[in-house]
């Protein structure tokens, strides 16, 4: 599970100016920031605007855009569960509503008494493997409603 | 001191998934346990899925394949000598004489599962750079004309020609021309891509470098969706090391053509799959479709002439120019030719990635190398070429795989993808799912697409909850019409095709006894 720094505006200003020379960099500046940060603050817009020689609303539009962009501190975990197609034919519906009855779990809900989120993606790319779930990076195939509570609850 | 073994343990994604890491600690330590020496590489998937972890151990009879394995399976299977390809119950025999892949005609991924992926010494050792050293000592136009002859058509789903897309680049005139890989795999029920990126990740590299040499292009971009971790790694790699060898760069194989590549992340928005969508995002917008034309070909990244390819479009190419366009064009029926690496998903019982010259049944593939389905009741609906695309009946799965059968039919074989669904299955929920999600997913930028995706959730969920089913059934087969024939781009304009397979090959899940209360939204 990642830790992350608080929001530090210096060291944003410097991730910026790190990677504002490559051509179309605001979504690998986004990248840098989320990363380091698990989010990004809506104090980077002006810096970013500034950097790329962008408006802020032009910024802001493209944070907003994008789903995987956070503009509040993360989460201790989050955990995305595929919901597409091939998921759907191996029971991901059920898997949600067992979430929901059994452990508390209301999947882009909050994570129950965790301090975790279940989130919907739409495939990760383990369509014969399935459900299929991503936590910290880590792609994990046959879950069932346990293996993802067991996730929110940070036991592996 | 024995002599080393050499044991594959994959690290692909989807074994990763199943447990191959700790599968590969496991040899480790027991292999020190007991004394042996063992070099463990780690390899791409071989596609058998389901059957991964698959670990593999070099001996003097070829490469002997057991699996599935978990960890606490390896004490027993040193115990039962595995490591000369002794006999156990996860004894599978050699790999390559399974039926599963002899049935195969591996062409793109015939390094697939077979090497450390990020080895360049396997990769040259395999027949890798063959096309790339070629493709240098022929004119743009040579490798253009090399193309065309193989017939390669876009893998990414809509089938035009690559020969032409290439001739199109190459005959603008720009001092600055780009180089696209669409690596966003929105698709579900396909991870071919993803198998590429992590199994084969230098014949990308090779067969975007010689896009740049053909059309005379500098810069290339590969963008991949940030749901693929692993693969954003493995490329990251790969094109550093590519780079260090000589292969990108200033001089390209120490020729005189300069040519590198960087590798971007998406940030989850389905619609980036779409080109123009993608090449907004690469310039650092709202990813917002474009009006076509002018097609990217000749105003693509900012503005310049630029190849936009799927990822199994560049990487067939390599072979292509290795092999020759008519060796290619060889395999295939009709329009479709070469091989098409088949993605088989869902509710099936031996899942995985199956390439196969163009031409054969849907059947063949789920039936006898899918072994029908996982929960082992009956084959109801068969999804084809991703959330975008048709669903078929038992019935229909004798049409071969092959663009214009399949459009024959009213679906699409989009990137190959099959997902399976039993008997279990309610295909009006299907349906108001093809809706909700466009709803979530569309770029906003045409009314047809952003209400009318909205509108047709809301009138799946009046015909499922009863309510004047007959007029309403009307209304959703006008909002249909006006989705395909006025939306800008294939998102609402194909959007229908799910929605209107479900209704008509299954129409008795739309007039069922409603339910006591209207169902919980799906979203
Ligand atoms: N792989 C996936 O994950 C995925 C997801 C959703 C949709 N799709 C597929 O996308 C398809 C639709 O894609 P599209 O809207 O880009 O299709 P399209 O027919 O508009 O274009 C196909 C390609 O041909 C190029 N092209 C068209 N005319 C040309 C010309 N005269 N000269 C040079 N190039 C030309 C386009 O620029 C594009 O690259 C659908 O059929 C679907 O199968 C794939
Ligand atoms: C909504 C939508 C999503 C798409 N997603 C992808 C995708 O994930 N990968 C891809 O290669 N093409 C995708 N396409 C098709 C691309 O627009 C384009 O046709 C393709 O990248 C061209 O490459 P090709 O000719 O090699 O297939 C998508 C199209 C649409 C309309
Ligand atoms: S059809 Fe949908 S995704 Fe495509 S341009 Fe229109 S609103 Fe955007
Ligand atoms: S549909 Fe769930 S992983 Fe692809
Ligand atoms: S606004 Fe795009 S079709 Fe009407």
């Amino acid at each position: 599970m990642a830790q992350y720094p608080a929001w530090d505006q210096d060291e944003a200003r410097s991730l910026i100016a790190g990677l504002a020379h490559l051509e179309g960099a605001t979504l690998p500046i986004l990248h840098a920031l989320q990363e380091e940060f698990g989010y990004v603050d809506p104090q980077a817009v002006p810096l970013i605007a500034e950097a790329l020689n962008q408006s802020r609303a032009d910024v802001h539009g493209t944070i907003s855009f994008y789903h995987d962009f956070r503009t509040a501190p993360p989460p201790r975990r989050v955990v995305k569960l595929c919901r597409a197609e091939a998921c759907q034919a191996l029971g991901c519906e059920t898997l949600v509503e067992d979430l929901a009855r059994e452990h508390g779990i209301v999947v882009d809900g909050h994570g129950g008494g965790h301090d975790a989120v279940v989130e919907t993606v739409y495939c990760l790319g383990n369509c014969a493997l399935g459900p299929s779930a991503l936590s910290d990076g880590e792609l994990i195939g046959r879950v069932d409603a346990d293996r993802v509570a067991a996730l929110c609850g940070g036991r592996q | 001191m024995s002599e080393t073994v050499r044991i594959y343990v994959p690290i692909d994604a989807a074994a990763l998934s199943v447990g191959a890491e700790a599968v590969a600690r496991a040899v480790a330590q027991e292999a020190q346990a007991r004394g042996r020496n063992v070099e463990i590489v780690r390899n791409g998937s071989r596609g058998m899925l389901w059957l991964e972890p698959l670990v593999e151990v070099e001996t003097s009879k070829g490469r002997i394949a057991y699996g599935p394995v978990a960890a606490k399976d390896v004490a027993g299977l040193f115990e039962a000598g595995f490591e000369r390809g002794e006999a156990h119950k996860l004894r599978l025999g050699q790999v390559e004489e399974l039926d599963w892949l002899r049935r195969q005609q591996r062409l793109t991924f015939e390094r697939v599962g077979v090497t450390d992926p990020l080895s360049l010494a396997d990769y040259r050792r395999l027949g890798g750079l063959k096309g790339l050293e070629k493709a240098l000592a022929l004119s743009g136009q040579g490798i253009v004309d090399a193309i065309k002859a193989s017939g390669l058509r876009g893998r990414g789903g809509a089938g035009f020609p690559t020969g032409i897309k290439w001739q199109t680049v190459h005959d603008a005139k720009a001092e600055q021309k780009y180089i696209v890989c669409n690596g966003d795999e929105g698709d579900s029920g396909t991870f071919a891509d993803r198998m590429l990126f992590e199994g084969d990740p230098f014949l990308l590299i090779e067969g975007m470098t010689i896009a740049a040499i053909a059309v005379g292009a500098t810069k290339g971009y590969l963008y991949i969706r940030s749901e693929y971790p692993h693969a954003i790694r493995t490329m990251q790699q790969a094109v550093l090391k590519a780079r260090n060898a000589g292969i990108l760069g200033a001089s390209v194989m120490g020729s005189t053509r300069h040519f590198d590549m960087e590798v971007r992340v998406g940030a989850g928005a389905y619609i980036c799959g779409e080109e123009t969508s993608l090449l907004e995002s690469l310039e650092g917008r709202r990813a917002i479709v474009r009006a076509k034309p002018p097609i990217p070909a000749l105003q693509g990244l900012f503005g310049k002439p630029t190849v936009v390819n799927n990822v199994l479009s560049f990487a067939a190419v390599p072979w292509i120019l290795d092999h020759g366009g008519k060796a290619y064009a060889d395999y295939g029926m009709g329009r479709s030719r070469g091989t098409l690496p088949v993605q088989l998903g869902g509710n099936v019982k031996r899942g995985g990635l199956i390439e196969l010259a163009f031409g054969i049944s849907l059947r063949a593939i789920i039936e006898e190398m899918g072994g029908g389905t996982l929960s082992g009741r009956p084959i109801r609906a068969v999804q084809v070429g991703g959330p975008l695309g048709a669903y078929l009946t038992e019935k229909q799965l004798d049409t071969p795989m092959d663009y214009e059968a399949l459009a024959g039919i009213g679906a699409m074989l989009g990137h190959g993808g099959i997902v399976v669904f039993d008997d279990s299955v309610d295909m009006a929920k299907q349906a108001r799912f093809a809706f909700a999600f466009c709803a979530k997913e569309s770029c906003g930028k045409c009314t047809p697409c952003r209400i009318g995706a909205t509108r047709g959730v809301e009138i799946v969920d009046k015909i499922i909850a009863g309510h004047e089913r007959p007029k309403n059934l009307a209304v959703l087969r006008d909002l249909n019409r006006l989705m395909t024939d006025a939306s800008l781009c294939a998102m609402g304009g194909l959007t229908p095709m799910p929605v209107m397979s479900a209704l008509s090959h299954f129409s008795e899940d739309f007039d069922r006894p409603p339910p006591e209360a209207l169902p919980q939204a799906a979203e």
